[in-house]
């Protein structure tokens, strides 16, 4: 099995990557949202509103630093309700 | 629909590679001088190395119906060796005369040291002199912001065309300062280290297209030929048609290349032809 070191060692990079995609993926929703600015759909409560919240509050759970459960668990929850 | 690879390490894939490429639509490739994953240290290591991509390789490229052309280049990561940098440099003209030789490439820096940096400037008044093509390698990861603002350094103090200076690997930190320096940028897609194929289209929406090339690079790393591919299906699943991906992949290498008359293969246009009368 990997030592602490180990494990960011191995997987920093990976990680990084992941979370340079959903920066990304924020990023294009602000402009996607700033190109419908004006457009009476824009700001309603969707489906993909509540798609976004859920991003955000796993984003929250993952900045824990010592969670009472697995933060993997807790995701898996967290998406079950979307 | 048509594809040019603009940066490509042949010498490090299969021919299974070639294959695919071409099954995909992938015409041409340019393939620069890269790190062989080891400092070489004798000057004819790397003529060998130039011979390679010059002459060898689009042979091995033309049995799937891809032109293949090269740059030469000694790589940042062996600049620490002034003498060597030198006497490879001496080397240069004979390969400009080949056929297929772009220019030089991909010079640039790794960890911005004052060799580093000296060498950039001696690769970059070579190709000047030469009536050359440039391609820069920026740094990667922590390095990178700094790196390619050091790189813009050294050619601000240089007397150059920079419509014929390619700055490769430039993300979104980075590609604001370079467009407006009126430098080509190229986007290099990696499956983890350098930009991903989204992030490039968010780019491309960004930035707009014009001075901007995209690469997937592909060496002995970690790295896959098809991440343009991706890219390509990203930018028009969001609803980009089809002439504006040409425009990207397509035409924009030959715009860029093109500068270089060896580099022949022109930009094209879809065009719907009306039936004719029964």
């Amino acid at each position: 099995m990997l030592s602490p070191e180990q494990v960011v060692d191995t997987y920093f990079l990976e990680a990084r990557h992941m979370l340079l995609e959903i920066a990304a993926l924020l990023d294009r929703y602000d402009a996607a949202a700033a190109r419908c600015e004006g457009d009476p759909a824009n700001g309603r409560a969707t489906a993909g509103a509540a798609k976004l919240a859920t991003l955000r509050e796993a984003l929250g759970i993952l900045r824990e630093q010592a969670p009472t459960r697995e933060r993997t668990v807790a995701l898996l929850e967290l998406f079950a309700r979307v | 629909m048509q594809i040019i690879q603009p940066h490509y390490h042949g010498i490090a894939r299969t021919a299974q590679d070639y294959e695919r490429m071409a099954m995909s639509g992938v015409v041409a490739v340019a393939e620069p001088a890269f790190w062989a994953g080891f400092d070489r240290l004798y000057p004819e290591t790397f003529i060998d190395y130039f011979r390679q991509i010059s002459e060898f390789e689009p042979t091995r490229a033309a049995q799937y119906g891809i032109r293949h052309f090269s740059w030469v280049a000694v790589n940042p990561k062996e600049a620490e060796n002034p003498t060597l940098t030198r006497e490879v440099l001496k080397h240069f003209p004979e390969f400009f005369a080949k056929p297929t030789v772009l220019g030089v490439g991909e010079t640039g820096l790794h960890k911005s040291t004052k060799n580093e940096c000296d060498s950039l400037e001696a690769h970059v008044e070579i190709a000047m002199k030469h009536d050359q093509l440039v391609l820069i390698h920026t740094p990667h990861l922590a390095d990178k912001a700094h790196g390619t603002k050091r790189v813009l350094e050294v050619l601000a103090g240089m007397n150059i065309d920079r419509d014929r200076v390619w700055i490769d690997h430039v993300e979104e930190q980075t590609i604001r300062p370079c467009l407006d320096a009126g430098y080509w940028v190229g986007f290099t897609l990696y499956p983890i280290t350098k930009c991903s194929p989204r992030r490039a289209v968010d780019m491309l929406e960004k930035y707009g297209t014009e001075r901007i090339l995209v690469n997937s690079s592909a060496d002995w790393g970690p790295s896959d030929p098809f991440t343009l591919q991706e890219c390509i299906l990203e930018y028009r699943r969001r609803g980009h048609s089809l002439q504006e991906a040409i425009e990207v992949f397509h035409n924009n290498p030959c715009r860029f290349l093109g500068q270089n008359p060896k580099f022949d293969i022109k930009p094209i246009r879809v065009e719907t032809l009306a039936e004719a009368p029964a």
